[in-house]
């Protein structure tokens, strides 16, 4: 037999009908939706008389639109996005799918609750209606981001009409230097082979720096390996993300269990299977990194200094360093900002709240930013405030708030003022993403918590301490 | 040969890499539950000044590319954030066709769902015609026979690739999902296929869900 990636096991495995050379029918085994990107999914369904196919294959949750103050019971006071909300409600009563409501004690952002449930499972097929769903590859699940049309294709079918990618090995190697985080990594990975670098590819994350990292860790990787285009991430499912699964499934009793594990072992690419593309890096060479520009690739390590606006990038650099308010040469370090946001479906788990607290620990956030920390869930606020970690962050003059997307993408009432620059642990520098005329630096939640310290953009290793 | 195989009309340069959908489609305009008004939306910040204002100097605003029906772009359009709003607007704006280097992804798949045509020319051809849409007195005018696979503007004519599947989508507007439920029995027999194999998979965001508010 041709030896096989794991991302082909996985698309043949889920495979109901080849269309075409290109073409595959897809089973999905779970949809996330949301908010936002599922209405006129659902309106699409009610128009054509469909119904939904395998309704207990879905699930939602409100989470873009979420005001995040501190408050027992979250009202919606914005009235389109209240819409949105009964809306979802609505919807997922009327076809019997599961909802995370506004005020479920376990509501949170998608990409967040749906692992720390137990709902994504080595070998699965996952997508959702946002670009991050890549973000399960962590758990050896092919997960990846659709548009609204195809969610009602799913809705109706529990399928996709899915186009096949190419394969990616990224291989990494070595440890990560103390004080730099899959966070770095990733900036680092996407900075080098560009904003379009794993375009058409679905990447297979490998070497001894990828097999290190936490389950938390690799959901960060994978989340943002669409920064660079990619259509999926994935890593071999091993030791560390079976337990982290079997923790959070009790259904996969002892009577599955055997099986569970059977086939879980198989979730490798073969030896000899061949990659469209190799790239390999030193996990040695990560620093910290920090995003100058308006495109996740426009970052550096916190040591360096932002490109001059020359060679082939000089027109986007030059229309980057416009908005941002920068110049080519400069360093970051020692960039004031008005704001520090950690939260999102990239860091903002329990494990980098964790960082975060061990950073900030009986210091206190600087008197010149606001600075706030949004948990991706409310599990990960429960536990976050059960290990007195939200204490330490209170204590230093961080907001605490609910969990959400919030400041990620701004859709809420969570917005930066045109002209504000923030430190944030988020996935995207775009233009506006924060609110109008605002400027994102991505960077790891130390770096977002040494910068709330100081007031400015600076080395996490230089605070010394934790 | 009828006019849905053919696209006609100003073609105007948006000369902007990874171009992202946040920008196509601001989230202030995420709001709604329906598809409508998404027009008024399109490109906004590139279009208005921080007051609303319109920015004379956005090509898109300058009177003599009212009527724009394709966008010449730059490479990796449409990468960043799943919204399909972005391609709904550029449509309801007027936009028939992008031409670009590369598309990300998602954004290609939204568009061809649509009817949004996407023509990947190459690099080099790219920066000949977004030359050629500013050397001329007038708007450059293409036109894109995506019967036969061609775009031509007054200097050019490139042929240009797509699949069967989505050059069939675009001509006879299938209903991918009435297509799909076709094998609705094929489905069916690999779900009790697929859940036989793997129990745990079967009905998990349901599980899940009731196993959470028992707890
Ligand atoms: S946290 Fe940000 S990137 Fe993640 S789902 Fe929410 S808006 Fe999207």
């Amino acid at each position: 037999m041709t030896p096989k990636t794991l991302y082909r096991k996985l698309v043949d495995s889920h495979t109901v009908v080849t269309l075409d050379e290109q073409n595959v029918l897809l089973f999905c085994d779970l949809q996330l939706m949301n908010e936002y990107t599922s209405p006129q999914a659902f309106a699409g369904l009610l128009e054509q008389n469909r119904e939904v196919a395998m309704p207990g294959q879905n699930v939602a949750t409100v989470s873009h639109i979420i005001p995040t103050h501190p408050v027992q019971h979250r009202v919606i006071h914005d009235s389109a996005s209240a819409l949105q909300a009964s809306n979802l409600k609505r919807n997922c009563d009327l076809h019997n799918i599961p909802l995370f409501d506004t005020n479920d004690s376990l509501q949170g952002i998608e990409h967040i609750i749906a692992p720390e449930h137990g709902m994504i499972r080595p070998g699965m097929v996952v997508i959702c209606g946002d670009s991050h769903t890549t973000t399960y590859g962590a758990l050896g699940a092919l997960g990846f981001g659709i548009g609204t049309s195809e969610v009602e294709h799913v809705l109706a079918t529990q399928t996709l009409v899915y186009r096949l990618a190419q394969d990616m090995r990224i291989r990494v190697d070595g440890h990560l230097p103390i004080g730099t985080t899959s966070k770095d990594l990733i900036l680092m990975i996407i900075s080098r082979i560009s904003a379009q670098g794993a375009r058409g590819f679905v990447v297979e994350f490998c070497g001894s720096a990828v097999e290190s990292l936490s389950i938390e860790a690799r959901f960060t990787l994978c989340n943002m390996a669409v920064e660079a285009g990619a259509r999926g991430a994935l890593i071999a499912p091993d030791e560390t993300a079976i337990t982290y699964v079997l923790q959070r499934a009790p259904d996969i009793d002892a009577s599955l269990r055997s099986r569970a594990l059977a086939h879980w072992a198989t979730l490798r690419s073969d030896e000899h299977a061949s990659f469209d593309v190799e790239h390999y890096f030193d996990a040695e060479d990560v620093a910290p990194y920090v995003s100058w520009g308006t495109s996740p690739d426009q970052s550096i390590p916190i040591t360096g200094t932002i490109p001059h606006a020359e060679g082939s990038q000089r027109a986007r650099i030059e229309h980057a360093l416009h908005y941002t308010g920068l110049a080519g040469g400069m360093p970051l370090e020692g960039l004031p900002v008005d704001h520090v946001f950690i939260g999102s479906c990239t860091n903002a788990r329990i494990e980098d709240l964790r960082t975060v607290a061990a950073v900030v620990k009986g210091r206190h956030v600087s008197p010149s930013l606001r600075a706030m920390v949004v948990p991706g869930s409310g599990a990960v606020k429960a536990q976050a405030e059960a290990e007195g970690i939200a204490q330490v962050l209170i204590d230093a003059g961080f907001e605490w708030r609910q969990p959400g997307c919030s400041m990620c993408l701004a859709m809420n009432d969570d917005v930066l003022a045109p002209g504000q620059r923030c430190a944030s642990t988020t996935n995207r520098n775009f233009e506006g993403r924060q609110g109008r005329g605002s400027i994102t630096h991505l960077m790891s939640p130390a770096m977002a918590a040494a910068a709330a310290l100081t007031g400015y953009i600076t080395d996490v290793r230089k605070l010394g301490g934790s | 040969m009828t006019d849905t195989h053919r696209i006609e009309g100003i073609a105007a340069p948006l000369d902007i890499a990874n171009l992202d959908t946040d920008q196509i489609m601001p989230k202030q305009f995420l709001r709604g539950i329906d598809k409508a008004g998404l027009d008024k939306g399109v490109l906004w910040d590139l279009r208005f000044d921080g007051e609303g204002r319109p920015r004379a100097d956005f090509v898109l605003n300058r009177p003599e590319y009212a009527g724009t029906r394709v966008l010449v772009a730059g490479p990796n359009f449409g990468c960043g954030s799943s919204r399909e709003h972005a391609v709904w607007g550029l449509q309801q704006y007027g936009i028939r066709a992008v031409i670009a280097p590369s598309f990300a992804e998602i954004f290609y798949s939204n568009a061809m769902n649509n009817g949004l045509l996407a023509v990947t020319l190459s690099e080099t051809d790219i920066i000949e015609l977004m030359k050629e849409t500013t050397e001329g007195a007038a708007p450059m005018r293409v036109e894109i026979n995506v019967d036969v696979m061609i775009v031509r503007s007054p200097r050019m004519t490139r042929s240009f690739a797509l699949s069967d599947r989505h050059r069939r989508m675009f001509l006879e507007g299938v209903d991918m999902i009435g297509a799909t439920l076709a094998h609705k029995a094929d489905i069916d027999a690999f779900a009790q296929r697929h859940w036989g194999q793997q129990p745990w998979v079967r009905d998990v965001a349901r599980r899940t869900k009731q196993r959470l508010e028992r707890s």
